[in-house]
């Protein structure tokens, strides 16, 4: 479903005299339906760039990436956007959201992008929401006032209304108490089931030993490792 | 598919002084896309190119018509390009004033955008103008008064009413939510991201606040004495910038 072949990035910094700094090279990484593939390195190893890469965020300097049929590196933007919204989910550790618009409604969002019924689309993100432990009193709110726990359990709603064959997950399990942990957990494994692939960073060790099927140190990545 | 909207080599001077030069892209339908760059960059030049309020020196603005298929609106006659700017073309002004009739009521504003296009009928046009008022959050009873007594931010929304009723399929704006306060700001984003999604609009959104084109645009623009100098996928240009320009752009947002 993900496969990454021989990727390579590089960024120019042309305010810094043009500097450029080449931060991966060789990048191979297959995730076949139904598996989860954690990746692992120091802080600064590129584990972020990787899952930025794959999602469209950054631009490869060299290689390709396969999700699904679409390669990401040669794709037109509204190709990517297509393969965003049908394929391809990604939770963020961050929300980022038009101020003011409802936490139902943020949840909602990627169904109703996907010509769901908005009615259905709102069970579905009530029912995500309930499952989280958001009390429903705040579903009427705008997430941008709320504790960095609750944020993160609602960008995991948002990344989970739709059932979307390839997932990346960055840190999903961070900030969470024990009982929302477990429940994200359970998501992820239900995602799998369904043959979901995953790339995910998991900090916590434990989620990665249970929902992970393999570890990539992304450290052999580096240009040096590759040299 | 076909482009909605397919611009060639459009170009546009001022005596010496380039304006805009060397643009092309295509613009398919739903797709929003952001045009970016510090003031005098050509950005608002290009975009009245675009929409005919300004001529070109040269270039083509193929746009696909509802009937005749794709058509260049750089050499329709004149009579032509109004019928497109009053029917599939909207075009929201910085500005409400220069958008809006100002003598005239807020139900008119909206209704005689739809009378140009041969409605007739006075209770249709006056429930459908306050149909598009409470869309854009005014309430009914506003429907009578003059703009004039509504504020900046109720202008632009009324102003964007007025446009959308005909239901076009391209609209261009220019500094939709520039010198509104923010919580102003906010509400009028969300109304567009709705609007857009519900009613697979096209847009071509010109702005220079970096945070209004990461919420509201599919893809981005960038652009610099009067060339284009980047484009892409608009997290791809904000999160991963190429040129240097754009680097120092990105670089340069205060962070809240």
């Amino acid at each position: 479903m993900i496969e990454l072949s021989n990727v390579s990035k590089t960024f120019t910094l042309h305010n810094q005299g043009g500097a450029v700094l080449e931060v991966m090279r060789g990048a191979n990484l297959v995730v076949p339906k139904g598996e989860c593939v954690a990746l692992t390195g120091a802080s600064g190893a590129g584990k972020s760039t990787l899952m930025r890469i794959i999602y469209g965020n950054y631009l490869a300097a060299a290689g390709t990436v396969k999700v699904g049929d679409v390669d990401v590196t040669k794709a037109a933007p509204r190709e990517i956007l297509a393969l965003r919204r049908d394929t391809l989910g990604y939770v963020s550790q961050f929300l980022r959201v038009v101020p003011r618009v409802s936490t139902l409604d943020v949840v909602a969002e990627p169904l109703l992008s996907l010509g769901v019924a908005a009615d259905e689309a709102k069970d579905r993100a009530a029912a995500l929401l309930g499952k989280l432990n958001i009390p429903e009193a705040l579903w009427g709110l705008s997430p941008t006032t709320f504790s960095g726990g609750e944020q993160q359990r609602v960008n995991i709603a948002r990344g989970f209304a739709h059932e979307y064959p390839a997932l990346l997950l960055d840190e999903p399990t961070a900030s969470l108490d024990a009982t929302n942990r477990e429940v994200v957990l359970g998501l992820i494994e239900d995602a799998k089931a369904r043959g979901t692939s995953i790339v995910g960073i998991f900090h916590d060790e434990a989620a990665r030993a249970r929902v992970c099927d393999r570890e990539i140190d992304v450290t052999g990545f580096s240009p040096q490792a590759a040299a | 598919m076909t482009p909605l909207l397919s611009v060639k080599d459009v170009a546009k001077h001022y005596g010496n002084h380039i304006g805009c030069t060397d643009v092309s892209f295509d613009l398919y339908p739903g797709e929003v896309m952001g045009i970016v760059g510090e003031s005098g960059s050509g950005k608002s030049t290009l975009l009245n190119c675009l929409a005919g309020h300004l001529p070109s020196d040269k270039g083509e603005v193929i746009f696909d018509t509802r009937v005749d298929g794709p058509k260049d609106t750089l050499k329709m006659s004149e009579p032509e390009r109004r019928m497109l700017g009053r029917t599939d073309w909207a075009f929201v002004h910085q500005h409400a004033r220069d958008g809006l009739r100002m003598g005239v009521s807020a139900g008119g504003n909206v209704g005689e955008r739809l009378m140009a296009v041969g409605a007739r009928n006075y209770a249709d046009i006056r429930s459908e103008a306050v149909t598009w008022l409470d869309r854009v959050e005014i309430s009914e009873d506003r429907v009578d008064d003059r703009p004039t007594t509504f504020s900046g931010g109720m202008q632009q929304r009324l102003q964007i009413a007025r446009n959308l009723v005909t239901g076009p399929r391209l609209v261009f704006m220019d500094e939709p939510t520039g010198g509104l306060d923010v919580s102003v700001q906010a509400r009028l984003l969300d109304l567009l991201r709705g609007l857009v999604r519900d009613l697979g609009l096209s847009a071509i959104i010109v702005t220079h606040d970096l945070a209004v084109v990461r919420l509201l645009a599919d893809r981005l623009m960038v652009m610099k004495s009067g060339r284009v100098v980047e484009t892409g996928l608009t997290d791809q240009v904000l999160d991963d910038p190429q040129h240097s320009y754009t680097q120092l752009l990105v670089s340069s947002v205060l962070q809240v």
